[in-house]
């Protein structure tokens, strides 16, 4: 059974079809990338699968379990977490507390416990703590505990956004543009940082336009145009793709392809 | 590790125990009891008392809206319901209880007992103001700011009306309902053994600073409550939903049920509030909760300060306290060489006067409030529902029903 | 039931409606502009009463206008006619500029303040003017003198029309006329429209959104106003506190109708006071104003898009 699997999964906003009759499948433990144009419906899936849409027709199933209609907070317990295109972290909020609140769905103490500060209510706030240390670990940014989050700086911050969707312990992972407005180096880093994420036992799906990266991690690639799916394969097989090549690398792809 | 960085994390939002802030607060304790005494010993002074006992009220009321809109970011215009019901229920089932507890021989036990039904009716204030809550917040979670605005005026009216109308025949419609008369547990022997008498200071222990540190003890507790839950999931859910909804939910936070249990938790303040209103006035009638009422809790947790504990209290106390001492004084023996009658009841009328034209005003210089909560970047959480930015279209907004057509 | 108690019902269902109809565009022409529920408007109802009122008195006073002109003016009608279109037209005049400078001065500044500023301003705007009517007119009810000559018509067996409401119909649906005319066949008119559905693009194409928006603030409190007159023709009173619980049901009505689109205001007044009419005949009177209560919740919350606005997804 796969992770996930969309079947002629298609969303329509009055007279557009966002995304036309998808059909994917997610592997555990895979590393899939969503590429395209912009405006080719790769967030609208992101959005369908996290239950922000729910689609108008055809299946999208996680776990075996079908998404369409349910929650996102119910998604988000199911095993789902991902980050944002433009991010939304809770500015006022500190780094570690950003984080801390991706242990609510893995954390139960209700307001009477808070109240009354039972022993039960300091563990799991202990434990809240330390999970969200870790994971601030586990990207590099555990220094940073105590700043604000909207005083970070760039890719700190999209750093934090994963923090916090991997403190929610998820099975997969969406990520939507993670290495946009990075630097070399810094994708470089953040490449690593998805293969670590992939090492730790979950499934990563990504949007990304930087074709360094994706190629260089992606095991397979899904190619969205006009939300509909134009190719799919490994990454060698998408690189030499005609079709890919027309609708989405376009003028210079020669030159991009070359430095791949 | 963790233990380290828990007391990093948690000391600079809520305040190291430094020893100027404990310092500060026991003076805040000492003024708290030691000025309303002052004001008792002086004759010319003692109806200050009673401005503090109702102002303390007003802070409660405050509060409690401060869960709601504060922390939660949701507006609630029609917050007076919950204090009526809360009064009411003191009332009528008090007076239930003081009737049944009449039967008893023992004069003694009889008196501590009926003086004690006030305190029992805390929790059952409690428990109808948040059963209130919970149905005036169910139905309401998704509506946007200003819908939620009207819908909760709406609430607050259709709760007064049916007072007026002598609701299952409880309310006694226009009329009100009173309180049956009792000593309050341990007033009388405060008024006899309280006394302190030197010079022009003459001090009894009156009704008034009864009430007053009654007042003063659920605010106490009020604050206790609020800033323990601020320091925990559900708070910290709260601050993550007014933030960013959408981040919030995707996150895992059920933001309905965050917001179902501000309603509640909120609602059940404003019922505490309710209780001492009712037992220290003795009588309870549809006028004390009009919408006038609902208007000027919102404006003190707003001039006050959203979010804000100590800005709350501070809105409260000048907005309810300032009008009570204008009269107060207008009609005192103070003044009453310099002044007439008429003028001084008519500077009480002038008070709603001022006070809206102090919500326009502070709305243009200052709507941040007076000292607004360090947390809070903007006043309510951005009420459009933002979609992510999709490539294709531009972020989808949902108005409701706003069908733009003339 | 009664029919003829229905058709009375009906009857004043209609009047009343037309006076919550006039009311309601009041709300819904500044919400489609500005997106602000303008809290104070209820208190232009009540301006234009107690403008209406003085105008009536003044026009009609000997020691005023001079004995001929007082009576041409009471006695005679042609006479009578022109007395109250001039009472009208000096009441709308007035309350209009007041609402235009209530905008100047008290929302204006906030115009690209959080959605809450302007809600409390206007709140503050609507407990000053209640309790300036209070301090600087009178504490007390007035009585609205009538001069009107009011007859009831027999329609069927009890149920009667009166003349009054015979004028409150003609002038409201005139009104009405007159304004859907103007929306959609004047420059200015299709500026308003154009204004409410993207104000940004209206203000590139060259439209002067402070125009559009100040004649906003000037027709919607002149038809309140109209309506105040009515109110106070109708039940004889004026009151300061008189615009509170009528532009609660207003805005009802607004919302019922879809809050932003004109003709939705017009059905919606309609509509809300005939079921308010209908609930005082049939049910009890002392429970109408909850009645009105609880249909602007059920509106708010099952379709917040009203009868003619779309019915709006939720989460997109």
């Amino acid at each position: 059974m796969s992770l996930v699997e969309a079947i002629n999964t298609t969303m329509q906003f009055g007279g557009l079809k966002a995304v036309n009759e998808l059909n994917m499948h997610i592997e555990e433990g895979e590393i899939v990338a969503l590429i395209g144009p912009n405006g080719a419906g790769k967030t609208t899936f992101f959005n369908m699968l996290t239950g922000i849409y729910k689609p108008t027709s055809g299946e999208l199933t996680f776990a075996g379990g079908s998404v369409a209609g349910k929650k996102a907070h119910q998604i988000c317990r199911l095993g789902i977490a991902r980050t944002f295109q433009n991010i939304r972290l809770f500015s006022n909020m500190t780094t570690l507390e950003n984080v801390m609140v991706g242990r609510h769905t893995r954390s139960k103490a209700g307001p009477w416990q808070a109240v009354l500060r039972s022993p039960g209510f300091k563990r799991e706030e202990k434990a809240t703590v330390d999970a969200a240390y870790q994971r601030l670990q586990f990207v590099g940014l555990a220094s940073s505990a105590n700043e604000l989050a909207k005083n970070l700086p760039y890719g700190a911050q999209r750093r934090l956004e994963i923090a916090r969707a991997l403190a929610t312990d998820p099975k997969l992972l969406l990520l939507d543009e993670p290495a946009a407005g990075m630097n070399p180096q810094e994708s470089a880093e953040l490449t690593k940082l998805v293969g670590r994420i992939r090492k730790s036992g979950v499934t990563v799906l990504l949007i990304e336009h930087d074709m360094k990266v994706v190629m260089d991690i992606a095991d397979r690639i899904y190619v969205l145009d006009f939300g509909e799916l134009i190719a799919e394969g490994k990454p060698e097989e998408i690189q030499k793709n005609p079709k890919v090549i027309e609708a989405y690398l376009g003028v210079g792809a020669e030159a991009m392809l070359a430095q791949a | 590790m963790a233990e380290a960085i828990m007391n990093t994390i948690t000391k600079p939002r809520q305040g190291a125990w430094t020893g100027k802030r404990i310092a500060l607060i026991v003076g805040l304790l000492l003024a708290v009891v030691i000025v309303p005494i002052a004001f008792q010993g002086f004759q010319e002074l003692s109806f200050f008392v009673r401005v503090l006992a109702i102002a303390a009220i007003y802070v409660i009321l405050a509060l409690g809206l401060n869960i709601v809109t504060g922390y939660a970011g949701l507006l609630n215009f029609g917050y007076a319901a919950f204090y009526a019901m809360g009064a009411y229920a003191s009332v009528v089932v008090g007076n239930l209880v003081i009737d049944m507890i009449a039967k008893i021989g023992n004069v003694g036990l009889r008196e501590f007992l009926t003086g004690s039904t006030w305190i029992a009716m805390l929790p059952v204030a409690a428990v109808v103001a948040a059963l209130a809550g919970l149905a005036l917040g169910a139905p309401v979670l998704r509506l946007r700011g200003d819908y939620l605005a009207i819908v909760t005026l709406g609430f607050g009216e259709i709760v007064r009306l049916l007072a007026v109308n002598d609701f299952l025949g409880l309310t006694r419609g226009a009329m009100g309902v009173s309180t049956t008369q009792v000593n309050p547990v341990g007033l009388t022997w405060l008024q006899d053994n309280a006394r302190l008498t030197f010079g022009g200071f003459d001090f009894m222990f009156s009704v008034n600073l009864y009430w007053y540190f009654a007042a003063v003890a659920i605010i106490i507790f009020t604050i206790f409550v609020i800033r323990r839950l601020d320091d925990s999931r559900l708070g910290r859910s709260w601050v993550a939903m007014r933030e960013d909804e959408i981040a919030a939910e995707s996150v895992g936070v059920n933001v309905m049920t965050a917001k179902l249990w501000a309603f509640a938790l909120g609602a059940m303040f404003g019922g505490l509030a309710g209780v001492i209103f009712a037992n220290s006035q003795g009588f309870v009638s549809p006028e004390s909760f009009i919408f006038m009422e609902s208007a000027m809790i919102v404006s003190m947790v707003v001039l006050g300060g959203m979010g804000s504990i100590p800005g709350v209290i501070v809105g409260a106390l000048l907005l309810a306290g300032i009008p009570e001492v204008i009269s107060g004084v207008a009609q005192s023996p103070l003044l009453s060489g310099l002044i007439s009658a008429e003028t001084a009841s008519s500077i009480s009328s002038y008070r709603y006067l001022a006070f809206g034209l102090l919500m326009v005003v502070m709305m243009a210089v200052r709507p941040q409030g007076m000292i607004p909560s360090k947390r809070r970047a903007q006043e309510l959480q951005p009420d459009d529902m933002r979609i992510v930015e999709d490539e294709d279209q531009s972020s989808w907004t949902v108005e409701h029903g706003a069908r733009h057509d003339l | 039931m009664a029919l003829d108690t229905l058709v009375q019902q009906m009857i004043n269902g209609i009047t009343l409606g037309g006076m919550y109809a006039l009311v309601a565009l009041g709300y819904t022409l500044v919400y489609g502009i500005m997106l602000m529920i303008n809290f104070a408007h209820s208190e232009m109802f009540m301006a234009g009463a107690y403008v209406g009122l003085f105008a009536l008195t003044g026009l009609s006073n000997p020691k005023l206008v001079g004995a001929g002109t007082a009576h041409f003016f009471t006695s005679s009608g042609f006479g009578l006619v022109l007395l109250f279109v001039l009472v009208f037209l000096i009441a709308m005049i007035a309350v209009g500029c007041l609402g235009m400078f209530i905008e100047r001065v008290a929302y204006r500044p906030l115009r690209n303040a959080p959605r809450l500023a302007p809600l409390i301003s206007a709140i503050g705007v609507s407990i000053f003017l209640q309790n300036a009517a209070l301090l600087w007119i009178d504490s007390r009810a007035l009585p609205f003198p009538q001069l009107f000559p009011v007859k009831d018509i027999t329609i069927y067996k009890t149920a009667s029309i009166s003349t009054l409401q015979i004028l409150i119909l003609v002038t409201v649906v005139v009104l009405l006329l007159c304004l859907d005319t103007f929306v959609s066949r004047t420059r200015i008119g299709k500026a308003m429209r154009a204004t409410s559905q993207d104000r940004d693009a209206a203000g590139l194409m060259g439209v002067n959104i402070n125009t559009v928006i100040a004649l906003a603030f000037f027709i919607g409190p002149a038809l309140g106003a109209v309506a105040g007159i009515f109110s106070g023709m109708y039940y004889g009173t004026v009151h300061w506190g008189m615009g509170f619980i009528p532009g609660i049901k207003s805005f009802t009505a607004a919302v019922v109708g879809g809050i932003g689109n004109l003709r939705g205001a017009m059905i919606g007044g309609f509509v809300l006071g005939i079921l308010e009419a209908l609930a005082a005949g049939f049910l009890s009177s002392g429970y109408k104003d909850v009645i009105a209560f609880i249909v602007l919740i059920l509106v708010l919350i099952f379709r917040p898009g009203g009868l003619l606005g779309e019915s709006v997804v939720e989460k997109v």
